[in-house]
Formats: structure tokens, C-alpha cells, sequence
């Protein structure tokens, strides 16, 4: 099955008074990545982030935050689990403690 | 195929001929999660009595939360003090907010919230008993933070390593906040305790109203609670009803003291062999009123919550119409200047 | 009791801001003419944080429960910065400032005690004394009175935030439904006779020169912004004449009494007492 929301064009939830779900990610200090932090509902990206800043950075926890709408999230396929994270698996020489020669030299 | 769920959410069941195959692996690959003590998220397979569990947990936890709300709230106006009232505001905006990081981990399980509500204002669901008694005096914040925000600290702490992944971190998230729940609380009988007579008199009267139901909301002994094995078995719970109960006991036994105000509890004393505080029987039959929607506030919180949600309608109405035309705007602009 | 460290979006600091104990430890002493000023900056934060305090397990959504409770403890923290300042000219605390004055005592403006009603008069509330506030502030951030100046400056930034929230609401209320819009205009009309009342000078801020900011200068770029928005909003700004007696003194209020009963029935039961 398909992870794509196509038929989703807007995001905002249809015709109901029912807020979208979008996802919140902080960015808890400068030169860290943003982490999901968890979600909320808003009835726009205007709105999410404001309650995102007052719902998630209320103990300073965040100097930046990102608001994604839920629907617009495509994740990887867990049904597939096994293979897909497979790959990556096993290739220890991506890995730098695949390279023994070098111990005991320094600054390598 | 397309699919109105989210991407970091859970997916409902897939083409009908893969079903069985699909059950058979998913089951494999959750037994393996389980036993491996690692955790389940959202988009994996997980058997359905465990997803039913999970949403009717999660989501009486947040409706605890939200309903938990009014008692205290009920006494900011009245705050003795600036620095309690702000202090007081801070923790019941922070209720609010664990309502919500417990509502999202629920929506990860395919229940929207506003269907999660609809069950609370319904009277469908259910939510922590311990709410529908009423706070009268002040001291009751301060019996509310130490005996029944400690007894939700000592029955959460376990939960941030539920194997439900989103569950455990919005504990985790929970458990960090409440930390200064229990102590305000605490902090609010002491100043009480060492008060005027009349103040200290307020204390014993909340410790003595709030401490028996702040037991009872560890729930049923365990021989009456038949779901509590499930639980432990998933690694959602990880310590029995009364396993937790006795930490509590134990550990408020002290703090009772240090306070300077005694438990209201003829049987209560140390048990040499047990290497625990014995404790006195708890009425089961009030419980039962209570939690069943017949404590002493149950139709005045139900009410409040039910008129919130009316009252907000056209506020939710006019922000979801303006979010659409301003989308609609957008959309036909960036038609124009295509 | 443990948690994974590597989950950086819950770490927590208290972050570094003025306090009302660090005025009160401070050890400044206001001249008694900046007390009296001080006080009408404060008692307007406390009434107002006192009707929006209301609100709290009321609102439309949970995210507005939030919303709200944060401009309201906002407030609660600007008012404890003044009254503890103000008492410093009395030898008297905040609370005996907050708990023990009388109605006739108080020196808040009518507007911020006023009813709640419903979401859309509170908004309308909201959008005047925040862009009211915002103008004051703005300015008392060059008061000569260092501590009205180093307040200013801390509530500035929230004020500007306060001013952010009532401004999208009026926009989505002006906008969303033809119910919405109506419940709006009238939440102004309700709030506009205290309008005029927000920019009276009186001997007292006329006799504090830079210590004080006139509130009448403040008239112009108010009355222009708040055009701004309404239109922006598709809403009038109501032709509406200002409620006889401004001055503060709560002569001409009947909502104090209230207020005041309310927040104070606890505190006077047990005076004297700590909490």
C-alpha cells in the first residue's frame, strides 16, 4: 500500500471544525538538529506553531521549533521491516571500528 | 491505495488476502519486541487487544488530566498569596499539557482525539475517581500535590518504560514536569503545618479527606483487578496494583512526618517481617460509587467540560473556516503566478 | 529517578530573567510618587491576569487553555515586579499590597476589569490593552527609574507575544464565520467605552517627567494600529463614546468589588498568616 497522501491536498482536515494534526519538533539548543517532540492540533501552521512554542518550550526546552502537518509525514513501510533496514546491516566497513591496523596511532 | 493516516501513525489493516500471513509475522516480530523488552511504535503490527488496551489507558490518563484540572483550578482565583497563585496557574496549565502528550501518544494508536473526547463527554469513558471529591480549602491544593500528584508520580514513574513507545515518552516528558507538582504540594502543608492553629488544622483536615481515595487510585487490590496480568505481560505495567501501593505507603509514612500531620489510619505501622508499613482496609464500595460517575463533584465536572466544549464550538468553527479560505487564497494565487 | 539524556527536546532550564524577589532583594527603595505610578501598572496586570486566570480548563481547545493560562501568569509575573516595587516606598510586600487594599485602594483601569463573557469579548479585551501595553512599555524601557525601565524591558517581549496572540484571533474571529465576526464586533463594542480612559494623564504621571510615559502620547500609534488590524480583520472600529470617569480611583466601577472579594476572601481570614 501506498504511504502518499495525494488526495490530502491542503492538510487542513476537510469540512469538519475537527483541528488537523500536525507534528512538533524542537530544536533545544543552537547547533542541535530539531527532535520530534510529540503533536498537538491547530486549525493552521500559524496557529500549530504558537501552541507548539506554548506547549512544548514552556521550561525553555527549545529556541526553534518546526510544525509539519501529520498527513504530509510519508514513513518508511514497517511491514518491510526486515528488508529494508537490511542493507545497512553487515557492511561493518562503513564503520570506522572495522579498521583495527591503525590502533594505538594517534589523531587517526 | 491511498490512506488518510498519517504517516507517523498507526495503519489499519492492509488487502484482507495478506491478512493472515501479515498476522501470523507481526505477531512473531511483536512476541520478539516483548520479550526482548524493546518497544513498539505506532506503525508496527501489534495485536488488537493490545492496541484497545493501550487507547482506553492513554486516553483515561489524559481525561484525567484535563477533568483533574477544575479542582485546583477551582482555587487560583483564591490563591493566598501572588506566589502560590502563579505557581498554582503554572501546574494546572501543565495538567492541560500533559492531557495533550497523553492524547497525542493515543492518536498514534488511530483514535483521533475528538472521538477520545466525545467518549469523556459521553460519559463513555472513564477517568481517575480521585477528581470527583471536592477540593473545599485550600489545603486541599496542598493534599492534592503531595498525597495525589505523588501517588500519579509513583504509578508513572514505571510507565516511562511502558513498551509502548509514545506512551513511555510522553511519561518521560510527564514525569520531569510533575516533579515540582509533589513538591508545592508538600511545601503548601508545611507552611500550613507551621502555621497559625487554624492553618494547621486545614492540613489535617485535607490529609485526612484526600488519603484514603489517593490510595485507592493505584486501583483495585489484585486479586479484583483481572486486566492488571495482560498489562504486566505486554511491559505496558510493570509493578502490581498493590506492589505500588505499598512504595507509596511506604514512602509518605516519612513525609507525613516531616510534615508534622498524621495519616488517618488506626492499622498503619511497621511490619518488622514485611519490611513494609501495614495499612488499614480501604472502602472498595466508595470507590466503585465514585469512579462510576457517582462521587460528590462527578455531574459538576462532567457539566464544566461538557460546556467548555459547547461554548468553544464557534471559536473551533471560525478558525477552521479561516484556515481553509486563507488555504483556498494561497492556492489560487499560486495558480495566478503560475 | 533517571531519564534518557539523548532526548534533547525535553531538556529543561529555568532560563535567566528578572524576578520579583531579585526587586525585593534588590534593596531599591521607590520615591513614593513612583510607588503611586507603579501601582497602576501593577494593579492593571493583576486584574487582568485574574480574568484570564477564569479561562483556564474553559477554553474553546486544550491548546487555548494553554495559551491563555501562559499571557495570564505572564501578567501575574509583571504585576508581582511593580506591586513588590511599589511596596518598597511602604515597607509593605506584594501581598499586602494584592490582599489588604480596599476597593477605593486599587488603582487598575475598567477595562481589564471587565467581564470575560464570551471568547470573542475577551479577545476584543485582549487586543486593546495588549497593543496599549505594548505601546506603554515600549516606551518605559527608557524610564529614568531603572527599575521601571529593567521591568519594562522583561515584559516588553511578552507584551509583544500577547499582542501576536490577540492580533491572529481577531483575525480568524473577524474572518471565520458570519456568527464569529458578530460575536467579535459586539466583544469590542462591549470593551470600547474603556477605550479612552487607557491614554488620561493625570497630576500624578504629569508631575513624574521620564520617569513616567504620558499615556496620551501613546493615543496616535495606538488608534493607528488597531485600525490596521480591524481592517485587516474586516472589522469596524466601533463608533462608540468613552465611559464617563477614567481616573482610576474606582469610583465609577462596579466590577472591583467583585474582583476583589474573590481573590482577597483567603488571605483576609487568616491575616497575618504566611503561606
Amino acid at each position: 500500500m501506498s504511504e502518499n497522501n495525494e488526495n490530502n491536498v491542503t492538510g487542513l482536515g476537510g469540512s469538519s471544525a475537527e483541528w488537523p494534526l500536525w507534528e512538533v519538533f524542537v530544536r533545544s539548543s543552537r547547533g542541535l538538529s530539531h527532535v520530534h517532540a510529540g503533536s498537538l492540533h491547530a486549525p493552521d501552521a500559524t496557529m500549530a506553531v504558537r501552541n507548539a512554542r506554548d506547549l512544548y518550550t514552556r521550561r525553555n526546552e527549545g529556541t526553534s521549533v518546526w510544525v509539519v502537518p501529520s498527513e504530509a509525514v510519508t514513513a518508511s513501510d514497517p511491514d518491510s521491516k526486515g528488508g529494508y533496514f537490511e542493507s545497512a546491516q553487515g557492511k561493518s566497513y562503513r564503520h570506522a571500528t572495522y579498521y583495527t591496523k591503525s590502533e594505538g596511532v594517534k589523531h587517526l | 491505495m491511498t490512506t488518510q493516516t498519517p504517516g507517523l501513525h498507526a495503519v489499519p489493516a492492509a488487502d484482507p488476502a495478506a491478512q493472515a500471513e501479515q498476522d501470523r509475522a507481526g505477531q512473531e516480530h511483536f512476541d520478539r519486541i516483548i520479550a526482548e523488552d524493546s518497544r513498539v511504535e505506532p506503525r508496527d503490527w501489534m495485536p488488537e487487544a493490545y492496541r484497545k488496551t493501550l487507547v482506553r489507558q492513554v486516553s483515561q490518563h489524559a481525561h484525567s488530566e484535563i477533568i483533574g484540572m477544575q479542582p485546583e483550578g477551582n482555587w487560583i482565583s483564591r490563591a493566598p498569596s501572588l506566589k502560590r497563585k502563579a505557581i498554582l496557574m503554572a501546574k494546572v496549565q501543565d495538567e492541560a499539557g500533559h492531557g495533550l502528550y497523553l492524547y497525542s501518544a493515543a492518536e498514534t494508536l488511530g483514535t483521533p482525539r475528538h472521538v477520545l473526547n466525545q467518549q469523556l463527554l459521553d460519559g463513555r469513558a472513564k477517568y481517575s475517581s480521585i477528581f470527583n471529591y471536592p477540593a473545599r480549602t485550600w489545603a486541599d491544593m496542598g493534599a492534592i500535590g503531595w498525597l495525589v500528584d505523588g501517588a500519579a508520580i509513583a504509578n508513572q514513574v514505571p510507565l516511562c518504560r511502558a513498551s509502548y513507545g509514545p506512551y513511555g515518552r510522553a511519561m518521560v516528558r510527564i514525569c520531569k514536569e510533575e516533579s515540582f507538582h509533589q513538591r508545592q504540594g508538600w511545601e503548601i502543608l508545611y507552611e500550613l503545618s507551621h502555621g497559625t492553629p487554624a492553618q494547621k488544622q486545614m492540613a489535617q483536615d485535607a490529609v485526612n479527606r484526600f488519603y484514603g481515595p489517593s490510595l485507592q487510585m493505584f486501583g483495585p487490590p489484585d486479586e479484583d483487578s483481572p486486566n492488571s496480568k495482560q498489562s504486566m505481560a505486554w511491559n505496558i505495567k510493570r509493578f502490581s496494583n498493590d506492589e505500588l501501593r505499598q512504595r507509596f505507603v511506604d514512602m509518605i509514612v516519612e513525609q507525613a512526618e516531616a510534615l508534622d500531620l498524621t495519616l488517618p489510619d488506626p492499622d498503619l505501622k511497621w511490619n518488622e517481617d514485611r519490611g513494609h508499613y501495614d495499612y488499614g482496609p480501604l472502602d472498595w464500595d466508595e470507590f466503585k460509587a465514585v469512579v462510576s460517575g457517582k462521587g460528590p463533584c462527578s455531574v459538576q465536572r462532567m457539566q464544566r467540560r461538557r460546556q467548555a466544549h459547547e461554548d468553544g464550538a464557534w471559536v473551533r468553527e471560525a478558525a477552521a473556516a479561516y484556515a481553509r479560505k486563507t488555504a483556498a487564497e494561497r492556492a489560487s494565487a499560486e495558480l495566478i503566478g503560475a | 529517578m533517571s531519564f534518557a539524556s539523548h532526548d534533547s527536546a525535553t531538556k529543561q532550564s529555568a532560563g535567566n530573567a528578572i524576578t520579583a524577589e531579585d526587586i525585593r532583594e534588590g534593596g531599591s527603595k521607590a520615591p513614593e510618587d513612583v510607588a503611586r505610578y507603579a501601582l497602576y501598572l501593577g494593579d492593571d496586570a493583576l486584574m487582568l491576569a485574574q480574568r484570564l486566570g477564569w479561562w483556564i480548563a474553559r477554553a474553546p481547545e486544550l491548546e487555548e487553555d494553554i495559551a491563555l493560562a501562559n499571557i495570564a501568569l505572564d501578567l501575574l509575573g509583571h504585576a508581582r515586579f511593580f506591586l513588590t516595587y511599589a511596596g518598597s516606598a511602604w515597607g509593605k510586600t506584594e501581598d499586602d499590597l494584592a490582599y489588604f487594599r480596599d476597593e477605593e485602594e486599587f488603582r487598575s483601569c475598567r477595562l481589564v476589569e471587565q467581564e470575560n463573557g464570551d471568547f470573542g469579548q475577551t479577545i476584543a479585551r485582549q487586543l486593546i490593552f495588549s497593543f496599549y501595553q505594548y505601546e506603554l512599555y515600549r516606551r518605559l524601557v527608557r524610564s529614568s527609574d531603572p527599575t521601571l525601565a529593567a521591568i519594562a524591558e522583561k515584559a516588553l517581549k511578552e507584551v509583544e507575544y500577547h499582542q501576536d496572540h490577540a492580533s491572529q484571533w481577531i483575525l480568524r474571529l473577524g474572518l471565520g464565520t458570519e456568527e464569529s465576526k458578530r460575536r467579535v464586533q459586539d466583544g469590542l463594542h462591549y470593551m470600547w467605552p474603556y477605550v479612552d480612559e487607557l491614554f488620561h494623564d493625570d497630576e500624578l504621571i504629569e508631575s513624574l517627567g521620564d520617569v513616567a510615559v504620558l499615556p496620551s502620547s501613546l493615543r496616535a500609534d495606538f488608534d493607528r494600529r488597531i485600525a490596521e488590524i480591524l481592517d485587516e480583520a474586516g472589522l469596524d472600529v466601533p463608533d462608540v463614546a468613552g465611559a464617563y470617569g477614567g481616573d482610576r480611583s474606582g469610583e465609577f466601577s462596579e466590577q472591583r468589588g467583585h474582583i476583589l472579594a474573590e481573590m482577597q476572601v483567603l488571605a483576609r481570614q487568616h491575616p497575618g498568616a504566611t503561606w
